[in-house]
C-alpha cells in the first residue's frame, strides 16, 4: 500500500449549542475521534446521512476549521503545527469543491477571473501566461475557452460545476475534497461530471476525498469507503468489500434503503437519527439497531479489523447480509444501446 | 380496464414572458387508475411539476391551460375557482418536496391538519384535532399526542413530511400528487415515507401521481411510468415494461446515467449537451440535438405510438432493436 497523502489521527471537533438568548446549553460532538488514511492517488468516500459529521470532517481535514484535538498529517507533516504563512503556502496542494455551484462562484467575477485567482494567489504562472493557462484549464474540464469572458449566471448548474472544478485544478493540487460535488445536478448532467472527475483523477494522479450521501456515485468512483454515524466512523474498507459484505448493521440498513434494487420492501430502519447533543451511550446506533444487546449501551465498540474495519460488538456473529441482487434490468440489449451514448462521437459516423 | 381516476388529455400550459411565450407543458396525456401509482420522470425543466400544478389548479395567474383534466369523470378545467378550491385538499391533495415551506410556522402541526378536516369534512374543532392525532399515529409519528402540539421547527425533516402526508390523506383524497416527496430526505427516511404512501394507497384506493427524478424509486413504487422531456411525453409504459425494454433514447440514456449500487460499470452513459431552451425549442423531436440515434426525419415531431401493448414511445427509430440487429 502506498504511503498516505493524508492521514487523520483521532480528530475531534465540538460546536457549542446555545439557547434562544445565547446561553451555552452543551456541545455537539460533530466529529468524535476519527482516524483515516487516504493513500496517494486513491479515492476515499465518506458517506452518511445529514448531521453525521461528514462535511465537518472534510473541512477539518483541510484545517478550514480548527479541530479541538487530533492530528492532520499531509505528506507526513501535521497541518496543525504549521504557521499561518506555511499553511497558506500548503493550501495550493489541497482544494475543496462544494455542492452548490450557484453559491460557490462569485457572481461579480468572470469565469476567467475566477479561474485565474488561484493562479495569481499561488504564483503558478507569470501574468503574461494567465489567459493561456485559463484556456487550458477550461478545455481540461470540457468547456470552450471562448466562454472565459462570460459571467457565472450565464451558465447551467453542470457548467458551473465544471468551472468550479477548473478553479480547483488551477493551483495544481495533490488533494481535492469534493463535498457532494454532483448532488445538486440532474442525473444526465451528473453522469457527465462524474465521468469528468474520474478522468481527472486518473490522468492527473489526484487523491480525492468524496463526501456524499449518494451510494450509487460512491460505489462508482471510490476505492475505499468510510461510513459515519453521529460523528464516528462505524465502518471502513475497500468499496467492493463494504458494499458486498457490510459488517456494521447501520451500513447494511443504509444499503438496503437505496431504492431500485428489486428486493421489494427492505427491512426499514425505524425512527430518525438521535439528537447529536445527547447521543446514546455506548454504541450510538444501538437505539435503531435490530441486533442491539445490553453491552451495546455500556461499551462503545472499537473500530476493529485490519483492512475492513467495523465498530460493532457483534460484527462476527451477525446473520449474513442479504446479497445485493444483481439486477440486470434491460440486460445485454440495454448495454449495447447505451454503448452508443458512451462513445457516440465515433458512432455518429457509423449510424449515419 | 377500470375507468381512470385521473385522465389528462393533450394538456398544455403556456406562460407569457418578457422574452416570448413559454410552453413548459406541450400536449401531455396520461391516465391513472384508483389504487395505482403513476410515476412522472424527467429532469429539471421537463414540465413535470408544472403538470402537477395544472392538475391541482395551483398555476400562477396568467398561465393558460389547454386540453382536458378529468378527475373521476369530472372535467376540472370547466369548474369555477371556488369549485376547484373545494376539490383541493378534499378530493385531491398534494405533497411537496420541501415540507418546511409548506407548513405554517405559526401554528402547531396538529392544528394545521385539523384545519383541513374542519374545512373539508365539517368537523368541530375538538373532533378535528382528535382526528389529526389519529392521523399522526397512522403515519407512524411517535408520541402523536405530543407531536401534534409541536410547531414545525420542532420536528425533523422526516417528521414534517409525515405531517404533510397526514394532512394530505386526512380527507381520504381520491388523488394524491407527491412532487419529489423524499428528495430532501435521507435515504433511510425516504424508504419509510415511500412505504407509507404505498400502504395508504392500497388501503384507501387513492390514485397516486409520484413525480421523481429517481429511477430507483420508480422501479420500486410505480405501476405506470411517464418519461417527460422538454414538456412532452417521450415514453409511457407499465413500469416493468419500461425497465425491461426501454425504447426511447432519452430513457436509455437516463437508465445508463444513474450509477448502480452493484457496481461493475466502468463509465456512465452520459447524455451529452443540455436540455433545450423552451423559448426556442428545436423543431421536431426535442431530444434530437442530444440523441446519438438522430436522423434527418427527427426534424419532424414523432407521434407517441404503441410499440408493445400499453407501451408508447415518441421516436422515429423505435423499436431500437432493429437498429441493434443492423449494427450486429
Amino acid at each position: 500500500m502506498t504511503a498516505p497523502l493524508l492521514e487523520l489521527r483521532d480528530l475531534a471537533k465540538g460546536f457549542p449549542v446555545r439557547d434562544a438568548i445565547g446561553r451555552r446549553r452543551g456541545a455537539v460532538r460533530a466529529v468524535d475521534g476519527v482516524s483515516l488514511a487516504v493513500p496517494k492517488g486513491s479515492v476515499l468516500a465518506i458517506v452518511g446521512e445529514s448531521g453525521c459529521g461528514k462535511s465537518t470532517l472534510g473541512r477539518l481535514a483541510l484545517r478550514l476549521i480548527e479541530p479541538d484535538s487530533g492530528q492532520i498529517l499531509f505528506e507526513g507533516e501535521d497541518l496543525r503545527t504549521l504557521s499561518p504563512a506555511a499553511l497558506r503556502a500548503r493550501r495550493r496542494d489541497m482544494q475543496l469543491i462544494f455542492q452548490d455551484p450557484f453559491a460557490s462562484l462569485d457572481p461579480r467575477m468572470t469565469v476567467e477571473q475566477a479561474v485565474a485567482e488561484p493562479l495569481r494567489l499561488h504564483r503558478i504562472v507569470p501574468r503574461a501566461q494567465e489567459t493561456q493557462r485559463v484556456a487550458e484549464l477550461l478545455s481540461r474540464v470540457g468547456l470552450r475557452p471562448e466562454l472565459a469572458r462570460r459571467w457565472p449566471h450565464e451558465f447551467s448548474g453542470g457548467q458551473r460545476q465544471r468551472i468550479a472544478i477548473a478553479r480547483a485544478l488551477a493551483s495544481q493540487p495533490k488533494l481535492i475534497i469534493g463535498d457532494e460535488p454532483v448532488s445538486a445536478l440532474d442525473v444526465s448532467v451528473q453522469a457527465q461530471v462524474v465521468n469528468l472527475l474520474q478522468d481527472l483523477i486518473r490522468e492527473l494522479g489526484l487523491t480525492f476525498v468524496l463526501i456524499s450521501h449518494d451510494l450509487g456515485v460512491v460505489r462508482h468512483i471510490a476505492d475505499r469507503v468510510a461510513v459515519m454515524y453521529l460523528g464516528r466512523i462505524v465502518e471502513e474498507g475497500a468499496t467492493d468489500a463494504v458494499f458486498r459484505t457490510p459488517r456494521h448493521p447501520y451500513t447494511r440498513a443504509l444499503l438496503a434503503a437505496v431504492p431500485g434494487q428489486g428486493q421489494g420492501p427492505a427491512a426499514l430502519l425505524e425512527g430518525d437519527i438521535p439528537s447529536p447533543i445527547k447521543p446514546p451511550s455506548g454504541c450510538r446506533f444501538r437505539t435503531r439497531c435490530p441486533h442491539a444487546q445490553a453491552i451495546c449501551a455500556e461499551i462503545p465498540p472499537p473500530l476493529a479489523g485490519a483492512v475492513h474495519r467495523a465498530a460493532c460488538h457483534f460484527q462476527d456473529s451477525l446473520p449474513a447480509a442479504p446479497a445485493a441482487r444483481e439486477t440486470d434490468a434491460g440486460g445485454e440489449r440495454l448495454r449495447r444501446l447505451q454503448a452508443y451514448f458512451t462513445d457516440q462521437k465515433q458512432r455518429t459516423g457509423e449510424l449515419a | 380496464m377500470s375507468p381512470p381516476m385521473l385522465e389528462l388529455t393533450q394538456v398544455s400550459v403556456e406562460f407569457p414572458t418578457d422574452r416570448g411565450r413559454l410552453r413548459p407543458v406541450d400536449g401531455i396525456s396520461f391516465r391513472v387508475e384508483a389504487g395505482k401509482t403513476l410515476a412522472v420522470v424527467g429532469e429539471s425543466g421537463c414540465g413535470k411539476s408544472v403538470t402537477a400544478l395544472a392538475v391541482m389548479g395551483l398555476l400562477p395567474q396568467g398561465a393558460e391551460i389547454g386540453g382536458g383534466i378529468r378527475l373521476d369523470g369530472e372535467e376540472l378545467l370547466a369548474l369555477t375557482p371556488d369549485q376547484r378550491r373545494a376539490r383541493r385538499g378534499g378530493a385531491m391533495a398534494m405533497v411537496f418536496q420541501e415540507p418546511m415551506t409548506s407548513l405554517n410556522p405559526a401554528f402547531t402541526a396538529g392544528e394545521q391538519v385539523a384545519e383541513a378536516l374542519r374545512l373539508h369534512q365539517g368537523l368541530a374543532p375538538d373532533a378535528a384535532f382528535a382526528r389529526a392525532v389519529e392521523m399522526f399515529a397512522r403515519v407512524r409519528i411517535p408520541e402523536p399526542e405530543r407531536r401534534a402540539r409541536n410547531y414545525p421547527h420542532q420536528l425533523s425533516g422526516g417528521m414534517r413530511q409525515r405531517v404533510m402526508i397526514a394532512m394530505a390523506l386526512a380527507c381520504r383524497p381520491r388523488l394524491l400528487i407527491a412532487d419529489e416527496p423524499t428528495t430532501a430526505l435521507d435515504v433511510t427516511v425516504q424508504a419509510q415515507i415511500l412505504a407509507l404512501i404505498d400502504e395508504l394507497k392500497t388501503e384507501s384506493g387513492t390514485a397516486v401521481v409520484l413525480i421523481t427524478h429517481d429511477l430507483g424509486v420508480v422501479a420500486d413504487h410505480a405501476d405506470e411510468v411517464v418519461v417527460m422531456y422538454a414538456g412532452r411525453v417521450a415514453e409511457r409504459a407499465p413500469a416493468a415494461s419500461l425497465f425491461a425494454r426501454p425504447q426511447h433514447p432519452y430513457t436509455i440514456g437516463l437508465l445508463g446515467a444513474a450509477p448502480r449500487l452493484e457496481g461493475g460499470v466502468a463509465r456512465l452513459a452520459s447524455i451529452e449537451g443540455t436540455v433545450p431552451d423552451l423559448l426556442h425549442p428545436p423543431p421536431g423531436c426535442r431530444f434530437a440535438p442530444r440523441c446519438p440515434f438522430a436522423l434527418d426525419r427527427c426534424a419532424q415531431q414523432p407521434p407517441l405510438a404503441a410499440i408493445l401493448p400499453g407501451h408508447d414511445v415518441a421516436c422515429w427509430r423505435a423499436p431500437l432493436d432493429t437498429l441493434l440487429e443492423a449494427a450486429a
